[in-house]
Parts: C-alpha cells; structure tokens; sequence
C-alpha cells in the first residue's frame, strides 16, 4: 500500500548543491590587492591592511547584534550606539582602576585588566539593554517612525546620563603598557594592540557562527530572520528570541566600545552618534539581517576608510559612504540578501 | 451532523477584522476527530483568514474558538478566557501548513525539520522511526536532506511543510491549500501522502479549491462564502449533489477540477 513516491520531479535533478557565494569575500582580497600598488610600499601596504582589518573586526563586534536585532523583528534601533559608549566609559573606569595592572610591564596582567574591562562592559551594556528593550523598544513593536524616535530619544537621553556619570570631557583611555607599539614584520610595522582586536574578532566571529549554525537558539534566529510568523507557528516565543539577541547585542556593543575607545585612546560621550552611523552603513552594506553580510562589510569598510586615509585624507568622511552607494548599484540588497524578507 | 463524537476543533460565531477589514461574519463549524475535514469555498470566501484565526495569527474578535474543549481563541470579555497567543496555540498540539508554506529558504531541509520538531535539540534527538517514515512518504526529502530548502520545487516544497507538521505527533494540522499551483502528478502523489495521513486517524482541516482533492479526502466539509460558513455536512453528500456543487462552489468549481 505504501507506494508513495513524492516529487523525484526531472527537474530535481538541476538542484545545485549548497553553493557558498564567495563574491563579497573576493572583492575584500581584490580591495586589499588592488590597493597595494596605489600605496607603493609594501610594508606600509601591510601595516594599512592590518590596521584595516582589525577596525573592520571592531566595528563587526558592534553591528553584528545591530543586524540581527532588525533581521528578527524589523526593528531599526538608533540607541544602539549608546550601548558602545557605556561601554568605552566603562572600560575608562576599569583600566583606571586596575591602574597597576595596565601599568606593569607584564603582558598577563595587562591582559586580566584588559579581560576584566571587557566582562564588565558586556555585563552592563547588556543589562542596560535588556532594560531598553523592555522600556522603549517594546511598547513600539511594528511602528517604524515610533521606533526611531524612541530609539533616538534613548541614545540622547544615554548620553546625557553618560555626560552625568563620567563627566563631558573627553576621557583617556591609554593601551595597557605591553600592549603599545609595534611588532615588526620586515619594515612593516603591526600595531600590537591591532593584532589583539583581530584575535577577539575573529573569536566573537568563530562563536557566533557556531552558535548560530550549530545550535537549535541560533537556527530559530536564523529563522526567525526569514519568517517570524512560521517559527511562531511551529510553537516558539519569537519575543523571547528577540530579548535575547537584544542584550547579547549590546553587550557586544559594550564589547566594541571597549575596543573602540583603545582603538582611539580616549573616549567622549558622543563616540556612540558617531560610531551609528558606521555601523548602518555596514549592516546595509552587508545586508540586512546578514552575520556574515555585516562581517564582509565591516572589513570592507575598515579597509577602505585606512586605504583612504593615507591615500587621499581629505575623501576619508566620505569613502565608507560612497564603497555603500557603489555596493547598493551592485546588490541593491546588500552583499548577502536574506531570504524570504 | 454526521457524527456523534466531540468535535476536537469548534468555532462558534467567529468574527475577524484585519485592519479596518471585517473579514470573517461570525464563522460557525466543527471540526470532529480522526477524521478530514474540507474547508472550500470560492477566492476571498475566508478560508485563509479561518486558519490563520484558529492559530492566532488573528485575534478572534468575537466568538470562540474551542480546542479539546478549552478556549484558545476569542474577545478578552472575560467569558471565553480572551486569545491565546500563536505558540501557545502550537503547543496544544496544532501544526499548520500556510498556503506559502513557510519553508525557512536559507536553512537546509534536515534544519527545516529539526525546528518543527520541539522536543529535539539536534537532529539525533528526532524519533528515528518516524523520520524514516516520513522519508519512505516522501522520498524527495532525503535526497536533498543537506540542501537549502529554497532551491527545492514548489511540489518538494509542499512536501517538506507537510513532513514539518507531522515531525512529531500532531493533535490537528491545518492545510491551506496545498495543491496550489503544482502540476497535476505532483498533486496525485500528494493525495496519496495525506490519503496515509488519514489511514492513521489524524484529525486535519484542510482548505482546499481543487475538487478533486476534496472529494479522495474529505469526510466532512464545510463550505465558506463572503465570511460565513454556508453549508456543512458530509462530503461525500456534497461530492455526489452537482446542483449542489453549482450553488455553493459556482465556477470556481468546474474551473479547478
């Protein structure tokens, strides 16, 4: 009885095999080959590499909860900087305190202050987020003007409360002793600190893939990305979902901004306004939604924004705008579109 | 009615609004168990919008919606014990197929079916049995187990959504439309996937506009038009009535058969 044979239709046999698209990552080797001979030296060529590859991998950190937070729920939430700026001031606090462990000529040591600012940072900045979630971000759910104004309004309000913790001025935020200066490399020099923020990044890559394509959370994320209504269909709390990948954005924001802040040395309380809008640029550049999308595009941009600074200064503002526009004639969708949106 | 058993599905005087749209004018109907219950009726008659109210896609603005006697869905006055939401609806033990089939495109078939199946963490934690089963169903599912779901056909696809909802026991599924758009063979073998869904007493309601679906599985119909439930009864009543047919289902009838 049991004859069924469901589709095995003539053309199922034309069904490509899973086909990664290697374009966008292509494009960051050509970027970073094509610039070689505009710059001329190699060994500068490797230290505006390296520097443009570390930033990317910072401002990946900070947008990759960004992407996913509008990919699960359609919200575009313009307070995320605000996240990135607690968490630079953070770190100014830490660092200040464990003065002695930063100031010890001891690469350990710097590093467990270095460690402990970055867990205090994410501890805070995704406490605090699941308290603007909860407080501003929920009550507007599916009103898209709403939410950018409450989300706008959160970003000035935190910054003003930022302004009344740690003061209006400017912060700095030194590199721990054995963290500053170069590693030469041939004439090239690395900056020490740069070759830690590719490791990190590259570490908070590795884990969000995996926690993504390996595990059943990050499946229904992924889901959830495409179709909200089917997996609530299939019997899961898709707001639950989204107060998670709410505070575990911003906690890795936090985690960005601690970068971020050593990345610059100081800190001022509008650092998150300033650092938004690099990162829509990324998610839009990588598509929305996308992890990896938002990664391609990060290092895009900390490619081209370092290529650009020491090539032509003065087109530095407006490089990461014009490689958008250039990448939206291309892929009006972003780099990697996601399905079904 | 036909039957004497308790209806494992009821809607009584069910009205929906979708924006300023009052779509649904107080739907009356039964669902009883074991059995499959067609839900036709012409374009726009509701039949989508009567799905997606039963999950909670929509909140029932009036009237009640009963599941194994207990209210999931129905106005917040206290009296029907006010809507449940969507998940909570699915852990009752209701899958639903939508009429775009809801497949995850960018996730692979083998992920597609791990989500559908909630008690499972990884795919080593599904019941091996029925996934064979499912496999001897349909065939097409493990053959293309590692690809993406979005580069299946449209009949694979179905195929995959229906494989979904019967991962694990399902108290009641709900099927809008299945055949749509599939080239006629495919539609056959898809009869004969829901004829074994029958054969193992599953309780499903099904809408459908192509008639001879209706009439190889149908037990029960009911017939929707403009919002209302217009007829209900027996199928093979209906199947057998072509004046009957005429006045409920018009042309759309004779178009699709």
């Amino acid at each position: 009885m049991n004859t069924v044979v469901a589709t095995q239709a003539p053309q199922s046999a034309a069904i490509p095999k899973t086909r990664f698209d290697w374009i966008p990552l292509a494009i960051v080797a050509v970027l970073a080959i094509a610039a070689l001979p505009l710059i001329g030296s190699p060994s500068t060529w490797l230290t505006l590499t390296v520097a443009g590859l570390a930033m990317g991998m910072i401002v990946f950190i900070t947008a990759s909860g960004l992407t996913l937070v509008f990919g699960l729920m359609d919200v575009l939430n313009f307070g995320h900087g605000v996240f990135i700026a607690l968490g630079a001031f953070i770190a100014t606090t830490v660092l200040g305190a464990a003065a002695d462990w930063t100031s010890a000529d001891s690469l350990v040591r710097n590093l467990v202050a270095v460690f402990a600012a970055m867990v205090a940072a994410m501890a805070l900045a995704g406490a605090v987020g699941w308290a603007f979630e909860r407080v501003l971000v929920r009550p507007v759910y599916g009103q898209h003007l709403k939410q950018i104004l409450i989300t706008m309004g959160g970003m000035i309000i935190g910054e003003e409360l930022i302004k009344v913790v740690w003061g209006p001025e400017q912060r700095p935020l030194p590199l721990p002793e054995a963290l500053r200066g170069s590693l030469l490399i041939g004439d090239a020099a690395i900056g020490k600190y740069r070759v830690l923020a590719l490791a990190i990044g590259a570490l908070v890559l590795v884990l969000m893939l995996y926690a993504l394509n390996r595990t059943k959370i990050g499946l229904l994320v992924r889901a959830g990305v495409q179709d909200r209504e089917m997996v609530e269909s299939l019997g899961y709390r898709i707001r639950t979902l989204f107060v998670g990948v709410f505070v575990v954005g911003s906690a890795l924001a936090g985690l960005g901004g601690v970068m971020w802040g050593m990345f610059q040395q100081n800190v001022i309380p509008q650092i998150g306004a300033q650092v938004n809008v690099l990162i829509f640029i990324v998610i839009i550049i990588g598509g929305l939604g996308s992890t990896f999308g938002c990664f391609i595009g990060a290092l895009l941009v900390g490619l081209v924004v370092n290529y650009a600074g020491f090539l032509a200064p003065p087109v530095v503002m407006f490089s990461s705008i014009g490689l958008m526009v250039l990448v939206l004639l291309w892929r009006p969708q972003g780099l990697y579109p996601v399905a079904n949106r | 009615m036909t039957n004497a058993l308790l209806p494992l599905l009821r809607l009584q005087g069910v009205h929906t609004h979708i924006g300023a749209y009052h779509i649904l004018h107080g739907v009356d109907f039964d669902v009883p168990p074991g059995q499959v219950t067609m839900l036709l009726g012409r374009n726009g008659a509701g039949k989508t919008t009567t799905l997606r109210t039963i999950m909670g896609l929509w909140p029932t603005a009036r009237g009640t919606v009963t599941f194994d006697g207990q209210a999931i869905g129905g106005d917040s006055d206290g009296k029907s014990g006010g809507q449940r939401s969507t998940p909570e609806i699915a852990r009752l033990g209701i899958a639903y197929v939508p009429e775009n089939m809801g497949i995850f495109g960018d996730l692979t078939v083998r992920e597609n079916v791990l989500l559908a199946a909630r008690g499972a963490r990884s795919v080593d934690d599904i019941d091996t049995n029925r996934l064979e089963w499912l496999f001897g169903l349909f065939p097409a599912l493990k053959k293309f187990w590692l690809f993406p779901a979005g580069k299946l056909s449209g009949g694979q696809k179905q195929m995959l959504a229906i494989a979904r909802a019967m991962i694990e026991p399902r108290r009641l599924l709900l099927i809008d439309e299945p055949s749509k758009g599939l080239a006629p063979a495919i539609v056959g073998n898809l009869i004969e996937a829901l004829r074994e869904l029958k054969r193992m007493q599953t309780t499903v309601l099904l809408v459908e506009q192509n008639f001879n679906m209706a009439r190889a599985l149908g037990d029960t119909v009911a017939v929707m038009d403009d919002g209302r439930v217009v007829h209900r009864g027996a199928m093979a009543e209906l199947a057998h009535d072509e004046s009957m047919q005429q006045r409920l289902l018009g042309l759309s009838l004779g178009a699709h058969q």
